[in-house]
């Protein structure tokens, strides 16, 4: 139970001290910080902003395990923003140009989308596992590549093709989608959610059950520790980034399965950015992620109504960052606390407060 | 440091240290310490590994505030927040493991965070040339440090504490990193400082020294002073019994269970310096059979923890075979070593050997993690991992509530045991065990011999590579003593003294009949 408080308290502490940020902001830029936040909780009633949140935190919740996977390890792949875009590109294209029997065609689509997210993340693998290159910088500068690259991939002389003011790659035909659960004038929930609860429960499993899990978490949490355990830090360095980058594949697929069909220049940007600050929140735990990427979806989406009060949307943003910034002083903190405590309770337990350093 | 205290003035002790309690977390402190050290007296602080003696000196150098208790210095009552109080009020510090910048000169690291005192000029320089005729130290204040021998360095950290003003002057540990012979010279420096109105607070566990070098004695146990002691008239196994508080436990290993059977056998191995220039490991060869200790006796960073990691494969050799039981390792990974049969006890077992913030059953796992009972297969065995941690619990005498707890809670000497349990169970044919009872309680060091012994006599071969040179002697059946990355000597364990090895290990060559060369060694060749 001392466990438990120990996972539970940080994260409710650092929301309990955001929203008294955001609420001295809203206070001093003459809002009322009740009423804005009582109309985004009311808005989560309206129309489809339920089912919106469902969606929007299924896909942070890939986009999160996605960097989960790296930090087990103290692996930073802040690739994860270009590795989906490039996943998502390709798997259009590829989706939109082959012709196959109904759900083999999603499956298609759905490898290649993981295929095209780990090869993108091999790139820095490799360069760090032989050439020592810093993965932050090279997976921030494959980001880079990763927008240029998409934007001549649905050139019209390349894949692409121009609809009204849009460029897209060609639409995916109807057996390669995949069908949600409709509500009606509730939204519509994308089927791809149900494969985002059953990579967290993989991903569980293989962190905690699995000898790979084992061989992760022991390179993160001591790397000379594990190497003296026969643990190989450079396959440790590899395997991690690929399965990284090819979650990071799959992170458009609710949205290019489910609704648009296509890459466009709607594409939605940001979300690999996002996941790294859940996975943070979560502190890389697939529950904990969960409600990370259900509290991220609710601000944004519920955001939305604060308009209706004539609050600025951004107080959002604020207390994204502030939530960030908290959580992670605040794990610090009850880490410290949680040890020393732990030492004492065994210090007292042997009864020997003269025992041996 | 006022008016009434002239030079040797006998009215006021130097350091008065009454009551001092200081509480961790779960681990030793002090309790009711009292320690009075006289003016210009060389005082020793006996006690065991972990008996408290490093915490005592933290609190009286500032570093860490007492919990209860006072701190007088001349007379005067006073509370040191950090060590620059400390060093105001005239108390020095020179630490067991030397803080030198080794790229910079003698008078850089002297100078540097003192430079308010006599700038970094000619100024600086005159002054350090004066102290350092106190110290013995015969070296121009320009050379670099990376060029001084240890002794010298040793001198350097002294010569620190000195240009800061000290008049008591602590040594913790000062002939842990020395050999015999150096450790006389500096306590001719000790002597002669000491004439000169210095006092010396002296910390150490090695007794014969202490009796050497001390005017009176403390003997800390268990966090607490259990009594001083004259030493002039005090033998040395009564200050033992005074720091143990019980029997001694011994390293001696009785009868000899050395078979024919070579378990390793290391062939020409080389390593170079990660620069290219110069070997760490040269043309090493080594046999250990079953049923033997392997002594590596050396004084530190000569090679033994480079010939480690190249045994165990977490360093890449740059040449030579290892063989275990014919079976050749030389291009094998760590785990596939360890699963041939290696258990190793690493130097440091907190970089090493455990996840201090995982529990114990979870440390269990570590380099075993594709063998029964805590895998399967590509799975883990939870509860296989559980069941065999509560047997090491049992069978190692590790002292916790449970498994369940982070291994950061345990005492170092629990945590020890729990690694040496670890790295025993599974049957190995061979054990590497860097310093394995370093920085541990007695009652866990004579477990861990014992364990050591009781796996020999089943027919282990072990490697073991040790700066106790009273624990290298009594375990092994034959020591091989290291030096610039070769192994220049063999010596008889049996007839070999501390003081035979110790010239052997700084090469000046065998004294003894117990030590017979095996190499030459080239000297100046940096």
């Amino acid at each position: 139970m001392g466990h438990l408080r120990g996972k539970l308290l940080p994260p409710a502490l650092a929301i309990v001290f955001s929203m008294l940020l955001c609420g001295v902001a809203l206070v001093i830029s003459g809002a009322n910080p009740f009423s804005a936040f009582a109309a985004m909780v009311t808005h989560v009633g309206k129309g489809s902003t339920f089912v919106d949140i469902i969606n929007s935190t299924g896909i942070y919740y890939i986009a999160a395990l996605a960097v989960a996977i790296g930090f087990q390890m103290n692996l930073f792949n802040i690739g994860v923003e270009g590795q989906y875009r490039v996943a998502a590109v390709i798997a259009a294209v590829v989706g939109g140009s082959i012709a196959l029997p109904t759900g083999i065609h999603t499956l298609v689509i759905i490898i290649v989308a993981a295929l095209a997210g780990a090869a993108w993340a091999a790139i820095p693998a490799i360069l760090k596992v032989t050439r020592g290159v810093n993965e932050v910088i090279s997976t921030i500068m494959m980001n880079g590549l990763a927008i240029g690259l998409s934007a001549y991939l649905i050139r019209r002389d390349v894949f692409g093709e121009l609809r009204g003011n849009n460029i897209r790659t060609p639409e995916i035909p109807e057996s390669g989608w995949m069908p949600g659960i409709s509500f009606g004038g509730g939204g519509t929930m994308f089927g791809f959610i149900f494969v985002a609860v059953a990579l967290g429960v993989g991903y569980w499993v293989m962190m905690n059950r699995t000898r790979f899990g084992f061989e992760l978490r022991a390179s993160g949490e001591s790397s000379t520790a594990a190497s003296a355990g026969g643990v190989n830090a450079k396959k440790m360095v590899l395997f991690s980034m690929l399965i990284s980058g090819a979650i990071a594949g799959l992170i458009s697929l609710p949205e290019l399965l489910g609704r648009d069909h296509t890459f466009s220049l709607n594409f939605t940007a940001g979300i690999g950015f996002s996941g790294i600050a859940i996975a943070l929140l979560g502190r890389n735990h697939p529950g904990g992620i969960a409600f990370g990427a259900l509290l991220w979806a609710f601000l944004d989406k519920s955001g939305l109504a604060l308009d209706n009060v004539g609050v600025p949307r951004e107080i959002v943003t604020i207390m994204q960052g502030s939530i960030v910034l908290s959580v992670v002083v605040a794990y610090e903190v009850v880490r410290r606390f949680e040890l020393a405590a732990e030492q004492r309770r065994v210090g007292r337990e042997l009864g020997t407060v003269g025992g041996a350093a | 440091m006022s008016s009434s205290t002239s030079v040797g003035t006998d009215e006021h002790p130097a350091v008065v240290l009454t009551g001092i309690t200081k509480r961790f977390p779960g681990v030793v402190a002090n309790s009711d310490v009292h320690l009075t050290v006289r003016r210009g007296e060389v005082h020793a602080l006996c006690g065991e590994n972990g008996a408290g003696k490093s915490t005592l000196m933290k609190i009286l150098y500032g570093m860490q505030p007492p919990d209860e208790g006072t701190i007088e210095v001349d007379g005067e009552q006073v509370r040191f927040r950090t060590p620059s109080d400390a060093i105001k009020a005239g108390i020095g510090m020179v630490h067991q493991h030397f803080m030198l910048a080794d790229n910079l000169t003698v008078q850089e690291n002297v100078v540097l965070g003192a430079e308010a005192l006599h700038g970094i000029g000619k100024k600086a320089r005159a002054r350090i040339i004066e102290l350092s005729g106190r110290t013995g130290l015969n070296v121009d204040p320009g050379v670099l440090v990376e060029q001084l021998g240890v002794a010298d360095r040793q001198r350097v950290e002294i010569l620190k504490v000195l240009y800061r003003g000290a008049k008591v002057i602590i040594l913790d540990e000062p002939t842990a990193v020395l050999v015999p012979q150096e450790v006389d010279e500096l306590f001719e420096t000790v002597r002669g400082m000491q004439a000169q109105g210095y006092t010396f607070l002296f910390i150490s566990h090695k007794l014969d020294e202490v009796r050497a070098i001390a005017d009176s004695v403390t003997v800390i146990r268990r966090g607490t002073t259990v009594g001083s002691a004259d030493p002039k008239t005090v033998s040395s196994r009564q200050l033992a019994e005074m720091m143990v508080g019980s029997e001694l436990p011994s390293p001696e290993t009785r009868e000899s269970t050395v078979t024919d059977k070579v378990v390793l056998d290391v062939k020409g191995l080389r390593l170079l310096a990660p620069d290219g220039t110069r070997p760490i490991l040269d043309d090493i060869d080594l046999v250990v059979r079953s049923g033997e200790v392997v002594g590596i006796a050396g004084v530190e960073g000569n090679g033994q923890t480079e010939l480690v990691e190249a045994v165990m494969g977490m360093r890449k050799a740059g040449g030579g075979t290892i063989t275990l039981l014919d079976k050749d390792l030389s291009k094998l990974g760590t785990l596939a070593r360890r699963e041939a049969g290696i258990g190793y006890v690493p130097e440091d077992r907190h970089r090493h050997g455990l996840l201090l913030t995982q529990p114990l059953w979870y440390n269990r796992i570590l380099g075993y993690q594709t063998r029964k009972p805590t895998s399967k297969g590509v799975w883990l065995d939870i509860d296989g991992a559980k069941k065999d941690t509560e047997r090491i619990v049992a069978d190692f005498d590790v002292r916790t509530p449970g498994i369940d707890v982070p291994a950061a809670a345990l005492s170092g000497g629990n945590q020890q045991k729990l690694v040496v349990g670890r790295e025993l169970s599974g049957d190995p044919v061979l054990l590497i065990a860097s310093h394995p009872t370093r920085g541990v309680d007695v009652g866990a060091q004579a477990l861990i011999w014992d364990e050591i012994k009781r796996a020999r006599a089943a027919g282990l071969a072990v490697l073991l590579i040790s700066a106790d040179l009273d624990e290298l002697i009594g375990l092994s059946d034959t020591i091989k003593v290291m030096l610039r990355g070769r192994l220049v000597a063999d010596a008889d364990p049996s007839t070999v003294t501390p003081e035979d090895l110790g010239s052997a290990m700084t090469g000046a060559g065998s004294t003894s009949a117990a030590v017979h060369e095996t190499a030459t060694v080239e000297e100046g060749e940096n």
